[in-house]
C-alpha cells in the first residue's frame, strides 16, 4: 500500500513540477521527485543507486538549476502574466492526458515476464561494475571528459572580433 | 515471475510510463529552454524507475543498479552542458524563449 502511495505521490509531484509557472518551484519539484525516487530505491534494496540519486539528482542538479535561475533576469509582471496565460492554454490537456493514460494502463495490465535467463545471479553492484560491466565505467569516464570539454568550449573567453 | 509479481511490476511500469508522458509533453509544448531541461529530467526519472523495477523484480537488482548509476552519471553531464547552453543562450539573446533562436546557421 505504501509503495502504491509513493508511486502516486511521485507522479503528482512530477506533474506539479511540469505545471507550476515559476521556474524556481519547478527546480524544487524536481528535487522532490528525486527524493521520492530515492525512497522507492531504498525500499527496493538498491542502496548504491539510491545514494547516487539522492546526492546527484536531488542535490547537485537542483543546485545547478537554481544557479541558472539566479543568473537569468526576472520578467516584468505584465509579460509574466501574459506568458502564464499562454502556458495554461498549452498545458491544460496534460492532467487529462495523464488521467486517460493512467486509466488505460490500469485496465490493460500487460503481463510482462522479466525473468530473463542469466548465467548466475550477481548480488553486488560493485562486482557488476568492476568485474562484469567494466565497459560502463569506461563509458562514464568518457562522458565525464566530454562534459568537461563541453563546459570549457561553452565558457571560453571570446575574442573581440567573434560574435 | 508469477502473476502477482507481474502485476506488482505493472504498477511501477505504469508510474514510469506516466513520468515519461509528463516529460515528453513538457518537451513538446514548452518554448522555455529551461523547461526543456525540466522535461528531460522527468523523462529520465521515468526511465530510471523502469530500470529499477525491471531489475529488482526480474531478479537482477545489481545489474539494474549498475545501469542506473551509469544513467545518473550521463544525466548529470548532459544537464551541466545543457545548463551551459542555456546560460550562453540567455547571454546572447537576453531571453530563454527558443523562438528567438534564429541565428543557428554557421
Amino acid at each position: 500500500m505504501l509503495n502504491l502511495a509513493l508511486l502516486i505521490l511521485l507522479v503528482i509531484v512530477a506533474l506539479w513540477t511540469a505545471l507550476t509557472p515559476l521556474l524556481l518551484r519547478s527546480a524544487i519539484g524536481l528535487a522532490l521527485t528525486s527524493v521520492l525516487l530515492t525512497v522507492i530505491m531504498f525500499r527496493f534494496n538498491a542502496p548504491y543507486a539510491a545514494a547516487f540519486e539522492l546526492s546527484v539528482c536531488a542535490g547537485l542538479i537542483p543546485v545547478i538549476f537554481i544557479s541558472i535561475i539566479s543568473l537569468t533576469h526576472r520578467l516584468p509582471l505584465k509579460e509574466f502574466l501574459k506568458r502564464r496565460e499562454s502556458r495554461i492554454s498549452r498545458f491544460w490537456p496534460l492532467p487529462l492526458l495523464l488521467l486517460a493514460a493512467a486509466a488505460g494502463l490500469y485496465f490493460v495490465r500487460v503481463p510482462l515476464n522479466l525473468a530473463l535467463p542469466w548465467p548466475e545471479t550477481i548480488g553486488d553492484v560493485r562486482v557488476v561494475l568492476w568485474e562484469y560491466r567494466r565497459i560502463y565505467l569506461f563509458g562514464q569516464v568518457m562522458v565525464l571528459l566530454a562534459g568537461v570539454f563541453g563546459v570549457l568550449v561553452l565558457f571560453r573567453e571570446r575574442k573581440k572580433d567573434e560574435h | 515471475m508469477n502473476i502477482e509479481q507481474t502485476l506488482f511490476f505493472w504498477q511501477y511500469a505504469s508510474a514510469a510510463i506516466l513520468l515519461i508522458v509528463i516529460g515528453f509533453y513538457c518537451l513538446l509544448v514548452t518554448y522555455n529552454l529551461f523547461r526543456v531541461l525540466i522535461g528531460l529530467e522527468l523523462l529520465i526519472k521515468g526511465v530510471t524507475l523502469f530500470l529499477l523495477a525491471a531489475g529488482v523484480l526480474g531478479g537482477h537488482g545489481a545489474v539494474s543498479q549498475g545501469m542506473i548509476i551509469t544513467v545518473i552519471v550521463i544525466e548529470v553531464v548532459v544537464m551541466i552542458v545543457a545548463a551551459g547552453v542555456v546560460l550562453a543562450f540567455q547571454n546572447e539573446y537576453d531571453s530563454l524563449n527558443v523562438k528567438n533562436a534564429r541565428q543557428l546557421k554557421g
